[in-house]
C-alpha cells in the first residue's frame, strides 16, 4: 500500500534511510510521553533538500507529515497519528559556527548538549539547558520552545534563536527572522519558536552565543519545611536577584536521588533549593551573599556554597539525574508541567500534595521554582490495576488547580496531544480561533502533525461574518452557542 | 457553526469582564465598524505607510493595573505612556526593558512598532518583555495572547507576530510585562577606540555604538563589576562621559558581522551611528545592507493579514513588510 510512496522516497533520499518496517513502526509510535500512535513510512533525512523531497511526496500522496527530533517530547507532540509520514532529523547534524554575528547554524538534529560541547573551547554556550539535554535535539528545542534551570536569567528557547531555516507544509522554504537586526514583517520566526511542528520543519536554526560567565556559584539551601523553600524562593526574586537558576527538590525525590548519585543532598531536608549565580565577580559574590542572607532569614538549617567545579558539577548531576532517580522508587511516572504566579507556588504545591493522597498516589517535586514552573511527578507502577485512571485523575487536579491560581497549561513541554482537551479551560473560543488561524497562515491544509495543540473545533469560520448579537455572546462568555 | 472545542467551558476568570476593555471592544466595534486604527503617542506615526484618509482613531486605555513586584510582572493598559510605566516601577527597583524612547510613546506603540532602542544589545529584544496581551480582533471581540507568567509555552504564541504588527492585526488593549531589577550602577564613557576589540573583551556591555571612529560604551551592574569593566575601556582609550550621542535620523539593519568588517573611509564616518552587536545603524549607512524579504516569508504575511483581519479594517494603508530603512525618525 505504501508501495510508491517508499519507493519515491527511496529515489530521494536512499533505501537505507526510508523504513517502513513493524518494529521501527513501533519504536516511532511514541515519544517519552505515555501516548502511543500510529506510525507510517518513516525517513531520515540529511539535507534541506531532502526533507523538501520528503514533504513534497506527502503531499503527491495526500500523507500528513510529523517531524521528529530525539522523540523526548513529554506531551506526544511526535506521536504521529494515523500513519502519517515521519521525518526524523537525528541524522542532521551539521553545526557551523559564525564568530562574526556572534551565531552558530546548527541542522535540527544536533543534540543540545552537543552542541554546548562544541562551544565551549570558543568561550560560549547555548543557554537552555532543558534536564534532557543528553539526548533532546535542537529542532525539539525550537518547536517546544524549551527551558531549563538556566532559563530563569537568560530566557527560555525563544530569546535564543534568531533564524529558523523552515521547509512548509506546502514544501516550499522560508527563512523566518535573520541576522540582521531588524528582519522584515512580523515576528514569524517567534510564531515558529514553539509551534510543536504544527508549521513546518526547521531545517536549519540560528541561535545565539551565550558567552560563557566569568564566575559562577552554586548554593545549596537546606529547610525543614517545603513552605519555607518556597517563601525562600519568591523572597529571593523580591530582593531584586535574579540568579541564573533556583531550582527545588521536595524530600522525596531528594532521597531518590541521593540513592541514586550521592550528589551530597541532605536527606531529612523536607525541600532543598539549588541556586546558581553567575557573570562577573563582583555580582556573583553580592548575589552569593544576598541569596544565602535571604535564605537563613526563610528558616534555612544551612546554606552550603560548591567550594569547586566538582562539587558544583555533583550538585548539578543530582538535579539533573532526578528522572532516572525516580525509576528506582516505581517503574513509570507522569511528569506534569505546569506555570503559576512565583507568589501562589506554596498555595499550589500544598494542593498537590492532597491532590496525591486523594488519590492514593506519590508525588514528588522538582522543578524550576525560580519561574513557578511546577513539574510534580506522579510515580508509580503501570501493571497494578485502575492506577492510570487515578494518575490521569490527579493530573486534572492538578492542572485545574494551577489555572485557578492564575496559572497556565505548560511551561515548557508544550500541548501536543496531552494538554489538548484542556485548552479550552484556558482559553475562550476567540482566543482558541486566533491561534488557529496563526496556524492557518503556516498549514492551510493542515497536513504537519495534523490534530495537535489545538482541539478540534478552535478554528470557527464564521467568526467573519459575526452579527452584533453573536458578537455581544462571545464577548460576555467566552464561547459559542 | 461548529460544535466548539469538547465539553470544557474557560475558567470564569479567563473570559474578559472587565468593563474597561469591553468598552474599548465596543469603541472599536465589529466588522461592520469601518476602518480603525490606534493612536498612541503619534511618535512613529509615518512608519509603515501613512494612515489611509477615512480611518477611524481611537485610543486604548490607560493606566497601571496590577503591579506585584514580587512576580516581577507589571499588568497596564496598552495606552499607559513609559513615563506611566516608569513611574509605577520605579519605587519598587524595578523597570521594563524599553529605555531609551520617547516618554510619550505608549506601550502599545512600542510594541506594535516593534523597534528595539539602544540598550537591545543588554538587554535583549524588546518583544522578550510582553508576556500576555489582550486585544481587539477585526471583529471587536477580545482575544488573550500568550499568558500572564514568566513562563509559558500554551499554545501558539500570537504576542510574537503582534509585536511589530503595526496594529494591523489586532488592536493592544492591555499588557503584562516582564520586569527587571535595576541596577546599582551605570556608566558611559567613550574615545577613539576598535569596537570590535573592546567588544570581544567585555563581559556583556548595556551598548557599545560607533560611528566609525569613535566608541560609546554604556555599562550596568554591581558597582565593583562596573569598575571593572570601565578600567578595560579606560584602557583601551576611552574616557567618562555623560551619555550617548545623539542619534542621527534614518534607521538600517544590518548582520552585526558587518560592523565588524566594515572599514569606513574618512568621508564616511561621523553620519552614522551603529548600534555594535546587534546591527542597527542610525543616520546615514554607507555600508552594505539587508536584502529583501524572501517571496515565501512575504506570502506567509500577506496570508495572516488576510486571515486576522480579511475585510482589511485594521489600521489599513500601514505595512509591516513596507522597508522602514532610512524612514524611521528617532524621536
Ligand atoms: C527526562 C526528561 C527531562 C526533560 N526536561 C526538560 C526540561 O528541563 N525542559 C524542557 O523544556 N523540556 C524537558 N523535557 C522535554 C523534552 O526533552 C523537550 O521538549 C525537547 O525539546 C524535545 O526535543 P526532542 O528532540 O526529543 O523532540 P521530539 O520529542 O522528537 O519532538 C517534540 C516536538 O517537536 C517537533 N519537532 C521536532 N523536531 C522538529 C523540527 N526539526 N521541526 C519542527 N518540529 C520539530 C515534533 O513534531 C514534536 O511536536 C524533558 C524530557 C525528559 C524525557
Ligand atoms: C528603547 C527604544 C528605542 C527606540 N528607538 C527608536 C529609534 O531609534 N528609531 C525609531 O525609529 N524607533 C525607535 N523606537 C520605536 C518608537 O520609539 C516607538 O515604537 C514609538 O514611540 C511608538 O509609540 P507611540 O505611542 O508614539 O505610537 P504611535 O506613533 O502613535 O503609533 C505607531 C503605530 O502603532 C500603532 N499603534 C499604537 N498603539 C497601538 C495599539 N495599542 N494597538 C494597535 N496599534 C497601535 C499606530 O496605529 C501606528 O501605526 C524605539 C523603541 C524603544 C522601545
Amino acid at each position: 500500500m505504501d508501495g510508491t510512496l517508499v519507493a519515491e522516497l527511496s529515489a530521494s533520499l536512499s533505501p537505507d534511510r526510508v523504513h517502513n518496517d513493524h518494529l521501527e513502526q513501533v519504536l516511532y509510535g511514541r515519544d517519552a510521553s505515555l501516548m502511543r500512535g500510529d506510525a507510517g513510512v518513516v525517513c531520515f533525512p540529511l539535507t534541506t533538500a531532502e526533507v523538501q523531497a520528503c514533504v513534497r511526496a506527502a503531499l503527491r500522496h495526500d500523507r500528513a507529515i510529523v517531524p521528529r527530533g530525539s522523540g523526548t517530547g513529554l506531551a506526544g507532540g511526535a506521536v504521529p497519528l494515523e500513519q502519517p509520514l515521519l521525518i526524523v532529523t537525528t541524522k542532521m547534524t551539521g553545526i557551523e559556527v559564525d564568530l562574526d554575528n556572534r551565531v552558530v547554524w546548527v541542522q535540527p538534529g544536533v543534540i543540545n548538549l552537543d552542541l554546548t560541547r562544541h562551544l565551549k573551547p570558543l568561550g560560549f554556550h547555548f543557554a537552555p539547558d532543558p534536564s534532557s539535554q543528553q539526548s533532546c535535539s535542537l529542532g525539539g528545542n525550537v518547536a517546544n520552545n524549551s527551558g531549563g534551570p538556566h532559563c530563569l536569567a537568560y530566557g527560555v528557547t525563544s530569546a535564543h534563536v534568531v533564524a529558523i531555516e523552515v521547509v512548509l507544509p506546502n514544501g516550499e522554504l522560508a527563512v523566518l527572522g535573520g541576522l540582521g537586526a531588524d528582519p522584515a514583517g512580523v515576528d514569524l520566526r517567534g510564531a515558529f519558536v514553539g509551534s510543536e511542528g504544527c508549521m513546518g520543519i526547521a531545517t536549519r536554526i540560528a541561535v545565539r552565543l551565550t558567552p560563557n560567565p566569568p564566575a559562577v556559584a552554586t548554593l545549596l539551601a537546606d529547610f525543614v519545611e517545603p513552605a519555607q523553600a518556597a517563601a525562600a524562593v519568591s523572597a529571593i526574586i523580591a530582593a531584586g536577584v535574579v540568579p541564573a537558576a533556583i531550582e527545588m527538590m521536595d524530600q522525596r525525590i531528594t532521597q531518590a536521588v541521593e540513592a541514586f548519585v550521592g550528589a551530597g543532598y541532605p536527606t531529612d531536608a523536607g525541600a532543598i533549593v539549588l541556586v546558581e549565580v553567575d557573570g562577573l565577580p563582583g555580582g556573583v559574590a553580592f548575589e552569593t551573599e544576598k541569596v544565602r542572607e535571604v535564605c537563613m532569614a526563610q528558616g534555612a538549617r544551612s546554606v552550603r556554597v560548591a567550594a569547586d567545579e566538582a562539587e558544583r558539577m555533583l550538585l548539578w548531576k543530582g538535579r539533573k539525574t532526578a528522572f532516572g532517580a525516580v525509576a528506582r522508587v516505581k517503574p513509570n511516572y507522569y511528569l506534569h508541567d505546569t506555570v503559576v504566579p512565583r507568589t501562589k507556588l506554596l498555595d499550589v504545591l500544598r494542593q498537590v500534595y492532597a491532590i496525591a493522597d486523594r488519590h492514593d498516589l506519590i508525588v514528588m517535586n522538582v522543578f524550576h521554582a525560580g519561574d513557578g514552573n511546577l513539574h510534580p511527578l506522579l510515580v508509580f507502577d503501570a501493571r497494578e490495576p485502575g492506577i492510570l485512571d487515578r494518575v490521569h485523575a490527579a493530573g486534572e487536579e492538578i492542572v485545574r488547580a494551577s489555572l485557578e491560581a492564575g496559572g497556565v497549561l505548560s511551561g515548557e513541554h508544550g500541548i501536543g496531544l496531552e494538554k489538548q482537551p484542556f485548552m479550552a479551560l484556558q482559553f475562550t473560543q476567540p482566543d482558541l480561533d486566533a491561534q488557529a488561524r496563526l496556524r492557518d497562515a503556516f498549514d492551510p491544509d493542515g497536513r504537519c502533525n495534523p490534530a495537535k495543540v489545538l482541539p478540534a473545533g478552535s478554528r470557527c469560520g464564521d467568526l467573519a461574518h459575526l452579527d452584533a448579537h453573536h458578537r455581544e455572546r462571545l464577548l460576555a462568555d467566552g464561547v459559542w452557542v | 457553526m461548529s460544535a466548539g472545542p469538547g465539553p470544557l467551558a474557560p475558567l470564569p476568570d479567563r473570559v474578559v469582564r472587565d468593563p474597561v476593555l469591553l468598552a474599548f471592544a465596543d469603541e472599536v466595534g465589529g466588522v461592520d465598524a469601518g476602518p480603525v486604527a490606534v493612536e498612541g503617542g503619534r511618535t512613529q506615526w509615518e512608519l509603515g505607510g501613512r494612515s489611509e484618509p477615512g480611518t477611524r482613531l481611537v485610543r486604548a486605555p490607560a493606566g497601571v493595573v496590577a503591579f506585584e513586584p514580587a512576580e516581577m510582572t507589571i499588568q497596564v493598559r496598552a495606552g499607559t505612556t513609559l513615563d506611566e510605566l516608569d513611574a509605577a516601577l520605579e519605587p519598587a527597583g524595578q523597570r521594563v526593558a524599553l529605555q531609551g524612547l520617547p516618554r510619550a510613546a505608549t506601550v502599545g506603540g512600542v510594541l506594535c512598532v516593534g523597534l528595539s532602542g539602544p540598550t537591545r544589545l543588554g538587554h535583549g529584544h524588546i518583544r522578550e518583555t510582553l508576556l500576555q496581551t489582550r486585544y481587539v480582533s477585526s471583529e471587536g471581540l477580545l482575544v488573550t495572547a500568550g499568558g500572564p507568567t514568566v513562563k509559558n509555552v500554551t499554545g501558539f504564541d500570537l504576542c510574537r507576530v503582534l509585536v511589530g504588527s503595526y496594529g494591523t492585526l489586532g488592536l493592544l488593549a492591555e499588557v503584562t510585562l516582564r520586569t527587571r531589577p535595576r541596577p546599582q550602577a551605570t556608566a558611559w564613557l567613550a574615545g577613539p577606540a576598535d569596537p570590535a576589540d573592546l567588544f570581544d573583551r567585555l563581559y556583556r556591555p548595556m551598548s557599545l555604538l560607533w560611528d566609525g571612529e569613535t566608541v560609546w560604551l554604556h555599562l550596568e551592574g554591581y558597582p565593583e563589576d562596573v569598575a571593572v569593566q570601565t578600567a578595560i575601556a579606560l584602557e583601551a582609550g576611552l574616557q567618562p562621559m555623560a551619555g550617548p550621542p545623539p542619534l542621527p535620523t534614518g534607521r538600517h539593519s544590518v548582520e552585526p558581522g558587518v560592523l565588524r568588517r566594515f572599514r569606513p573611509d574618512r568621508a564616511q564616518r561621523s553620519g552614522f551611528v551603529a548600534e555594535f552587536g546587534v546591527g542597527v545603524v542610525h543616520g546615514e549607512w554607507p555600508g552594505p545592507t539587508q536584502g529583501t524579504p524572501d517571496a515565501s516569508v512575504v506570502t506567509l504575511n500577506r496570508r495572516l493579514k488576510q486571515l486576522f483581519d480579511p475585510t482589511g479594517r485594521l489600521n489599513p494603508g500601514r505595512d509591516p513588510l513596507a522597508p522602514s530603512n532610512g524612514k524611521a525618525d528617532h524621536r
